[in-house]
């Protein structure tokens, strides 16, 4: 608590805060135009594309890399793996804030935010996916909410309401998964309902599954990732259990992410094969694909093999980058790249660079929040008070 | 009765999860939804079009749509591809004929009116719904705006405001519902000059259109398109030319949308019903495991505990054996050294006897001493 407001010397004026100051006074420039002149002012969104970056980067990515939380705090809570223990804040951070953030940049891409909560008070459309997902987004990030309360808690001293919360974790934890489960698998169904603008290598049945199991890779991946990120930046933070733990962190999720990689792979292929897609494959198409397929499946599921097997956390670090670039991949093609493939590349859509503003924005604010939330509560050390609990 | 029902529902749905019960019910049902039976359509027969846009004028004034860029009389919009857009809910579009010639074929596109329409089953705010009189109305008061009704649309029909700041809206045709339940025609059917559009019920135009392809069936392909098409559409066609050269997809088949996405939906149940059940069963299974794991390693520590202490009894008997024997050694050494250090002494004496005293008898004394000391010892 005795930390300086700038974590990285005594100035404000340092490289990353001019840096993130300007993105931010862009952002701001554009949400001005956004709600001033429509989304037609800011987006290169159309009748043929009616989503585009906003719900394939900060909604479907977000969402994905966000899944560390219910992954990091089941491994530990429920399935008993307490050597995980130091990882659960952090995750629990990074999932609140990119939950927070998926709903605050659906602001900027839904005709009239103000109506988000019409689908639970006004009229609910039971039959569509995106209720399943809406519902589902809005009540874990409740959960999340309260999960993270106890950092917050200790930080603001409140002990009796810590000590409450902190026996709901099993209970929380456990909605964690279910509304997880659920909505990481229905934003894959979401495009279930377009099987005629989704290419057939892409489309199938299993998509549900597909996202749910891929959202695992992400969450394990974005824990080791974010934690090699800390570590550069926030090591001063760090206690000596959440240094000490943090090899063993990477290396068991590494080998984790491995496995789950290897399922996923495996599941892709069943699907080919229920929907004989096998011809796709010689195609333009069907080269992309693989790429994909090989290039951030397979290859990041060996490399994590090898990393946990040498006890290479350096191989592990690189490799969740990899990884985490796959998901961002696989969401990209089927939103936008491998979406509307039917079309002529004169009615495709590109993103607007006032798009990729507001995309970098909101990741910029989720940053600048994780650092004052680091730098202030006990997520990467535990609180004196109560290190002698669980 | 139905408004009580979509008040429950709502409330379910306000619950949260509760919902999800009245979800899959629907999603999992077996019912065959035909349409409802006197629900009215639009039969457009594509070889009778001329192309003349009078449709496209009629809707923008029905509609109050902004007015065109150019005149509804001007032709030449028709040489390039056009969609709907928020300002034109229909559109002609001229395609050129395969053959040498031959006179170019002209259709008109707006909103097919399905009678289980995807953008329905994908709106999360119920804004659209599909009325018993044929069309699938919108409701521009509840929308927020998230566009999911246009991912769904198979026909690529619904528009969107873009360029409205606070206001977007969808747009799309609405079949005139207020038209027809004042009595009247589709703006665009009262205005067809050459009868490419005919309005009544779906029924009867199903009849009609095959009527037609039957007394022509060298003009006609033989095919009523909408008919079957993702469940069926309000809307039919019928044509001269093969639909996929006019742009209609021939590829989108008969399953209905929300037979898509029903499945996914009937997964909820289970997901919400299993998982509590088998996580809470991990969970106790990794207690069980921890305090089984603590109970074997308290034993572990107990039995090492005994073993230690009984090595460690061992270990002092032994040396305690060893210390008395030690000792005894030791009194035995001393009262060896001892009686040998008296030995000597006497010896000593009894020599410095001998050396004072005359030779009177020496031998005898020394005798009887040396038996005493052996008695003694």
């Amino acid at each position: 608590m005795s930390d300086t407001r700038t974590p990285t010397g005594g100035t404000l004026l340092t490289p990353f805060n001019i840096v993130a100051g300007l993105i931010l006074l862009i952002g701001a420039v554009i949400t001005v135009l956004r709600f001033t002149g429509g989304l037609a002012a800011v987006s290169n969104l159309s009748d043929y594309n009616p989503w585009g970056l906003w719900i394939g980067f900060d909604l479907l990515v977000g969402v994905a890399l966000a899944a560390g939380g219910f992954v990091t705090s089941a491994a530990c809570y429920i399935f008993g793996l307490k050597r995980y223990h130091s990882a659960v804040r952090p995750a629990i951070l990074t999932a609140f804030l990119g939950y927070a953030l998926v709903v605050f940049a659906l602001h900027y891409d839904v005709g009239r935010p103000w109506r988000l909560p019409y689908p639970f008070i006004v009229q609910p459309g039971t039959t569509s996916l995106l209720f399943e997902v809406g519902a589902c987004v809005a009540l874990y990030l409740t959960v999340l909410f309260i999960e993270y309360t106890p950092a917050a808690l200790e930080w603001l001293g409140l002990k009796r309401a810590r000590s409450i919360v902190v026996k709901l974790t099993l209970l929380l934890t456990i909605f964690g998964v279910v509304l997880s489960t659920l909505h990481q698998s229905s934003l894959g169904a979401l495009f279930l309902i377009a099987p005629s603008k989704l290419h057939p290598l892409w489309y199938s049945a299993y998509l549900p599954v597909y996202f749910f199991i891929s959202a695992i890779i992400a969450g394990l991946s974005m824990v080791i990732f974010e934690s090699s990120m800390a570590h550069k930046y926030f090591h001063d933070k760090m206690d000596d259990t959440h240094l000490a733990e943090a090899d063993g962190v990477a290396l068991g999720f590494g080998k984790a992410a491995s496995f789950v990689l290897f399922g996923y792979f495996i599941i892709k292929v069943v699907g080919l094969a229920v929907d004989n897609n096998w011809h796709y494959l010689v195609s333009g198409w069907g080269a992309w694909y693989l790429v994909e397929i090989i290039g951030f499946v397979l290859l990041p599921c060996y490399l994590y093999a090898v990393g946990a097997r040498d006890k290479n956390v350096k191989l592990i670090r690189r490799t969740s980058g990899l990884a985490v670039l796959g998901i961002v991949l696989n969401r990209f093609n089927i939103s936008l790249i491998a979406f509307n493939y039917h079309l002529p590349s004169s009615e495709r859509y590109f993103p607007h660079w006032m798009e990729i503003g507001i995309s970098v924005f909101v990741v910029t604010v989720g940053v600048l929040v994780y650092r004052f939330i680091v730098t202030h509560m006990p997520i990467l050390y535990e609180h004196p008070d109560y290190k002698e609990e669980h | 009765m139905a408004i009580t029902r979509r008040k429950f529902l709502s409330w379910m749905g306000a619950a949260g999860v509760g919902v999800t019960v009245g979800k899959s019910a629907q999603a999992a049902s077996n019912k065959h939804f035909t349409g409802y039976p006197d629900g009215m359509g639009v039969l457009h027969d594509i070889a009778r079009c001329v192309g003349c846009r009078s449709c496209e004028a009629a809707c923008n004034t029905v509609n109050q749509l902004p007015p065109p860029e150019t005149s509804f009389k001007d032709l030449a919009v028709l040489d390039r591809k056009r969609r709907t857009t928020p300002a034109e809910y229909t559109v002609v579009n001229r395609f050129d004929a395969a053959g040498e010639g031959s006179k170019p074929i002209y259709s008109k596109n707006q909103c097919n009116h399905c009678l289980e329409p995807a953008c329905a089953s994908a709106c999360f705010v119920k804004a659209f719904s599909k009325s018993e009189e044929g069309a699938v109305v919108y409701d521009a008061s509840v929308c927020v705006g998230c566009r999911y009704c246009m991912i769904a649309c198979p026909f690529e029909i619904p528009t969107y405001e873009y360029d409205k700041a606070l206001t977007p809206r969808v747009m799309k045709c609405t079949l005139c519902h207020p038209r027809v339940q004042e009595g009247k025609l589709p703006g665009c059917v009262e205005s067809c000059p050459t009868e490419a559009l005919t309005f009544g019920k779906r029924e009867d135009l199903l009849k009609i259109a095959r009527e037609r392809i039957r007394r022509n069936p060298d003009l006609y392909i033989d095919h009523i398109y909408g008919e079957h098409e993702m469940g069926g559409t309000s809307w039919l066609y019928i044509s001269n030319v093969p639909f996929r050269d006019i742009g209609m997809r021939e590829d989108l088949g008969v399953t209905p949308a929300p037979a898509l996405t029903s499945g996914a939906l009937g997964s909820v149940p289970i997901v919400v019903g299993l998982w509590p059940v088998l996580l809470t069963g991990i969970y106790a299974i990794s207690q069980r495991k921890d305090k089984v794991a603590e109970e074997e390693q308290a034993l572990a520590v107990e039995a090492a505990r005994t073993a230690t202490q009984d090595e460690a009894a061992a270990e002092l008997k032994k040396t305690l054996e060893m210390k008395e024997k030690e000792k005894e050694t030791a009194v035995n050494m001393a009262v060896k050294k001892a009686l040998e250090e008296a030995a000597k002494a006497q010896e000593e004496a009894a020599q410095a006897r001998e050396e004072a005293a005359p030779e009177a008898a020496p031998e005898v004394q020394d005798d009887k001493d040396a038996k005493q000391t052996e008695e003694d010892s």
